[in-house]
C-alpha cells in the first residue's frame, strides 16, 4: 500500500458542487413536469424523453471515461486512473439502468411493446451487461494491482467491442426514433421543448460528473484510511 | 545451450503441449462433445416442427450450443496450468509472453474445430439437412467463428483462473463478446443454408472476419498485462 493520503480523507464528499448538481436536476424535473407543453400525439409519455436521452448521454460520457482511464492505466500504471475508471463504471451502471428503465415506460404506450430488439436498445442492454461484468470482475479479484490490470484490459476490450455490437445489431433493422436534436439539420423540436431538453442534458451531465467525482473522492479517502491502518 | 525459439515457434510448441495433454487424457474433449450432442438433441424437443423449418432453426441451435460448449473447453485452457502453479514454468521459459497466449489460442482453435467437425455432421443428421451442402456452407463460417470465440475466450480464461469466481466469471465476461460472433455466424449460415446468394451473407461474414482480426491482435497485445510481474 502506498503512503496514506490524509488530505482527501478530510474533504467532505457532499460539498457545494454536489448540492448544486442536485438543485440542477430537481429544477429540470420541475420544468419537465409543469413548465413544458405536452406533445400532441404522445401526450405525457413523451416527457420521459427529457430524462431518457440526457441519462443516455451521461451513461456514454461515464463509459467513455472508463475506456480512456483503462488505456491510461495500462500506459502509465497510475493507481488513480484505475480508481477513476472504477468510479465512472459505477456511475455508468446507474445511468444505463435509468435508460433501460425509462425506455420501456415510454415504449409501451408509444410503440405498444415494452421491449424490441432494436439496434440502440440492444446496444444499451449489452453495455449494461458489460458494465456489470466489469464491476463483478473487480469484486472477484483480491490483489489491487491485479484487479486494476484485469479491469483495465476488460475496459479497453469492451471499447473495441462496442462498434461490433453496434454494427451487428444495426444489421437487424432499427425501429428506434431517429435523432431529433443531435442531427445535421436544425433540431425539429419546438423551442420550449428544446430548451427543456438542453437544460436537462446539461443538468444530467453535470450530475454525472459530480457523481463520478464524489465516488472517486470516497475511494481515495477509503484508500487513505486503509493506508493508515496498514501502517 | 539452446537458442530461445521465436514467438511463432514457441506458440506451436505450447499448442502441441496442450494438445498432447488433451490427446492423452481426452477428458475435456469427450465431455464437451457429449454436451454438444446432448444440447443439439435437447433443442429438437423444445421446438414446434410445424412452425419453424429445420433449415431456419438449425444454425441458431448450432451456434448457441457451440458458444456454451466453447466456454466449457476454454475454462480448461488456463485451468490446466493452475495445479502446482505450472503457469510459473511457462512464464520463466525464455519465450515471449505473447507466445504463451498464441499457443493456448492455437490449441483451443484446434479443440473447438474438432468438436465442430463432429457437431456439424451431427446437426445435419438430427435436423435432416442436406449433408454435403451443410458441411460445405457451415465449415468456413465455423472456422471464422471459432477464431473469434477463442481469441476472446482464451484471454478471459487466463484472467478468470486468477479470480474467486472463475467458473462463473468466464461466461459473464465472454458472452457479451460472443454476441456479435454468434449473431453473425447464425445469420450468415441461415442465409447460406437456405440457398440465398452469397451477397446476402457477405456483410455478416465481413463482420466476423473483422472481429477475428481485431480481437486476435488486441488480445495478443493485452495478454502480457494479465500476468503478474
Amino acid at each position: 500500500m502506498t503512503a496514506p493520503r490524509a488530505a482527501p480523507a478530510r474533504a467532505p464528499l457532499f460539498d457545494w458542487l454536489f448540492i448544486l448538481s442536485l438543485i440542477g436536476v430537481a429544477g429540470v424535473l420541475i420544468r419537465i413536469v409543469w413548465f413544458t407543453p405536452y406533445e400532441a400525439t404522445q401526450g405525457a409519455a413523451q416527457k420521459i424523453y427529457y430524462i431518457h436521452v440526457p441519462a443516455a448521454l451521461s451513461a456514454y460520457l461515464a463509459l467513455f471515461v472508463v475506456a480512456v482511464m483503462s488505456i491510461v492505466y495500462l500506459w502509465l500504471r497510475d493507481e488513480r486512473s484505475d480508481l477513476l475508471a472504477w468510479s465512472a463504471a459505477e456511475v455508468a451502471f446507474l445511468f444505463t439502468s435509468v435508460v433501460l428503465c425509462t425506455g420501456p415506460l415510454w415504449g409501451k404506450p408509444v410503440w405498444g411493446a415494452w421491449w424490441t430488439w432494436d439496434a440502440r436498445l440492444s446496444l444499451t442492454l449489452f453495455l449494461w451487461f458489460l458494465t456489470l461484468a466489469y464491476l463483478v470482475l473487480r469484486g472477484a479479484v483480491e490483489d489491487p494491482a491485479m484487479r486494476a490490470r484485469f479491469s483495465a484490459v476488460l475496459g479497453v476490450l469492451a471499447a473495441l467491442l462496442v462498434p461490433f455490437i453496434h454494427l451487428s445489431v444495426y444489421l437487424f433493422r432499427t425501429l428506434h426514433p431517429m435523432p431529433i436534436v443531435l442531427k445535421p439539420e436544425r433540431p425539429s423540436l419546438p423551442s420550449e421543448m428544446l430548451l427543456t431538453w438542453t437544460l436537462a442534458v446539461f443538468a444530467f451531465l453535470f450530475f454525472c460528473v459530480v457523481l463520478i467525482r464524489a465516488r472517486y473522492r470516497l475511494e481515495l479517502a477509503r484508500q487513505g484510511v486503509g493506508g493508515v491502518t496498514n501502517a | 545451450m539452446h537458442r530461445a525459439p521465436g514467438t511463432l515457434h514457441a506458440a506451436l510448441i505450447i499448442a502441441r503441449k496442450d494438445l498432447a495433454i488433451e490427446l492423452r487424457t481426452r477428458s475435456a474433449f469427450l465431455s464437451v462433445l457429449v454436451f454438444t450432442l446432448l444440447a443439439l438433441v435437447t433443442f429438437f424437443f423444445a421446438w414446434d416442427q410445424t412452425a419453424v423449418s429445420a433449415v431456419d432453426l438449425a444454425p441458431g441451435v448450432l451456434w448457441v450450443t457451440f458458444t456454451f460448449a466453447g466456454l466449457l473447453g476454454l475454462h480448461r485452457s488456463f485451468g490446466v496450468e493452475s495445479p502446482d502453479r505450472a503457469i510459473d514454468a511457462l512464464l520463466v521459459a525464455p519465450i515471449e509472453r505473447e507466445a504463451i497466449y498464441l499457443g493456448k489460442a492455437l490449441a483451443n482453435v484446434a479443440f473447438v474445430s474438432a468438436v465442430l467437425a463432429i457437431a456439424i455432421p451431427a446437426l445435419a443428421l438430427f435436423y435432416n439437412l442436406p449433408f454435403g451442402r451443410t458441411i460445405l456452407m457451415l465449415g468456413p463460417v465455423a472456422v471464422l467463428a471459432a477464431i473469434g470465440l477463442v481469441a476472446v475466450g482464451t484471454l478471459f480464461s487466463a484472467m478468470a483462473v486468477n479470480t474467486r469466481l472463475s467458473e462463473l466469471l468466464l461466461p459473464m465476461l465472454s458472452l457479451p463478446f460472443f454476441v456479435p460472433v454468434v449473431m453473425a455466424s447464425a445469420q450468415a449460415s441461415t442465409r447460406l443454408l437456405a440457398g440465398r446468394p452469397l451477397e446476402e451473407a457477405m456483410p455478416w461474414l465481413r463482420l466476423l472476419a473483422a472481429f477475428d482480426i481485431i480481437f486476435v491482435v488486441a488480445c495478443t497485445m493485452a495478454y502480457p498485462f494479465t500476468i503478474e510481474e
